[in-house]
């Protein structure tokens, strides 16, 4: 791997950062500017929690084991951009109000298991250094296969606060099942 | 809150002046996590000040153009609104059919009133219109209608959301006779005192205020005086989550979302949640349509 690679990817990631600091600049945000700035976020949270889950497919795919460097840098970012889409909603939104936060993460499901799926998401990051890979072992590759979950509820928060699944989250919803579909099928090559 | 105002419109120049502040305050932020900062929690203003006209033409929900908010700007601006009739059908004695021009005839006045999306945002818009009955005055109607439908143009070549099963086409929407009586029910010809824009439903579209947005049927094409309660598009795709009624009321939330509060649009990232006005503060015109009723039942 070029060692170039690894910044190129990581300056790459913050195009949500771009986009959304322009907009602000440049008051493009629209008509609903704290809406737009929390969908922006949680969008590209479910895009990087998909990009990360697009590595080892595409190990698989090309033979080539590069991807996989990608997988730690890519999940911090969905976890970074996962938490500004949760802060983004407590402070600008609800104004760090919590009686109705904390209502509403228990009555709203969406909200429930968008909450829960952020939770998740801090093991996973409190875990990502090499350190932290040493010391769990084997435990490690169990505790990080919650991206599964996250991912499946992730995906869930989306349909569940959308008004129609078409189109966004049901785009989102394919490319989840087709990434999934890939961890059920190359399991059963290994057994046979 | 009153009826209508028959008050001047927003001119461009303050409209101006409030999108430089808020742009005054964009800079000022910096950083997102800088605004997340705790903020004085501001008296809750249900002000009666129009959207922009900007935010009005370019924020909108019509799915027959698309299910993107800014979908139906981009892409209703050639459709076809000429020629245009509407027909009057159903329980009534003898059906008509008017021409879209006869219609526009008639006198409409500016009523500004407040638009809540079941999706927790409002506008207040200057329409121009008049009120439904005078249009149905027009028929006779029979003493068996109950209810009134109304049913949006299926226009798939024009229409490219109409192209995929967002909802069953074409788009129905109704009111309860009474409802529809109302001298708030509006027939809306026009806003900001020029013809009604495409993305909003031209050319002809109704406007009930004290109900979410969609019941507001775009692009009509027939009003149906009918004996039963129609299929309505947003009840046929989930009656669980959207009733016949709809009524806002923020003492019956979304099973999905709470309506207790509304952002209202185009005020900054700043401007904190509003409350939520039973019957959207239309309650002294039209509470007594419903007396008896449990709205939580006939949601």
């Amino acid at each position: 791997m070029k060692n170039y690679f690894k910044p190129t990817v990581f300056l790459l990631s913050l195009w949500p950062i771009y986009i959304i600091t322009y907009q602000i600049f440049y008051n493009k945000l629209g008509p609903e500017p704290v809406d737009r700035i929390i969908n922006h976020f949680g969008e590209w949270t479910l895009i990087f929690v998909l990009l990360t889950l697009s590595m080892t497919p595409l190990k698989k795919i090309t033979n080539s084991v590069e991807w996989i460097k990608f997988r730690r840098m890519l999940g911090l970012f969905a976890f970074f951009y996962a938490s500004i889409h949760m802060l983004s909603y407590v402070g600008l939104d609800y104004r760090f109000d919590f009686e109705p936060l904390i209502n509403d993460v228990l009555k709203k499901k969406f909200i429930f298991i968008g909450f829960s799926a952020w939770l998740l998401l801090i093991p996973l990051a409190i875990t990502s250094s090499d350190k932290m890979v040493r010391i769990l072992k084997k435990n490690w590759k169990k505790l990080h296969r919650l991206v599964y979950i996250i991912s499946i509820f992730g995906v869930l928060h989306f349909i569940w606060l959308s008004k129609t699944i078409f189109f966004k989250p049901l785009i989102f919803l394919i490319i989840l099942i087709i990434l999934l579909l890939f961890r059920i099928n190359f399991r059963k090559f290994n057994l046979s | 809150m009153k009826k209508f105002k028959y008050s001047e419109i927003t001119s461009e120049k303050i409209y101006n002046k409030r999108r430089s502040f808020i742009r005054s305050m964009g800079y000022g932020l910096g950083t997102i996590a800088l605004s997340s900062v705790p903020l004085i929690n501001a008296k809750a203003n249900n002000s009666n000040k129009p959207t922009s006209y900007k935010d009005i033409t370019t924020y909108n929900n019509y799915y027959e153009f698309g299910t993107g908010k800014g979908d139906p700007h981009r892409r209703a601006k050639n459709f076809t609104t000429r020629p245009w009739s509407v027909k009057i059908e159903g329980e009534v004695e003898k059906s008509l059919e008017l021409p879209i021009e006869e219609i526009l005839a008639i006198k409409s006045e500016e009523r500004i009133l407040k638009l809540r999306c079941v999706e927790g945002w409002s506008m207040v818009i200057p329409w121009l219109g008049f009120s439904l009955s005078e249009l149905l005055n027009k028929v006779q109607i029979k003493s068996t209608a109950k209810f009134v439908e109304f049913e949006t143009v299926y226009n798939p070549e024009e229409m490219v959301g109409q192209r995929y099963p967002t909802l069953n086409w074409p788009y129905i929407e109704g009111l309860r006779i009474d409802e529809a009586m109302h001298p708030l029910t509006t027939v809306v010809t026009g806003l900001y005192g020029k013809p009604l824009p495409n993305q909003n439903g031209a050319p002809l579209r109704i406007f009930i205020p004290w109900k979410y947005g969609f019941k507001s049927a775009k692009s009509i094409v027939k009003i149906r005086l009918t004996k039963n309660m129609p299929n309505t598009a947003w009840k046929n795709a989930s009656p669980r989550e959207y009733g016949f009624y709809s009524n806002v009321n923020p003492e019956v939330d979304h099973p999905r979302w709470s309506q207790a509060t509304e952002r209202v649009i185009g005020e900054s990232i700043l401007a904190p949640r509003i409350k939520t006005l039973m019957f959207n503060g239309y309650g002294d015109e039209v509470a007594y349509l419903y007396k008896g009723m449990d709205l939580k039942k006939n949601y």
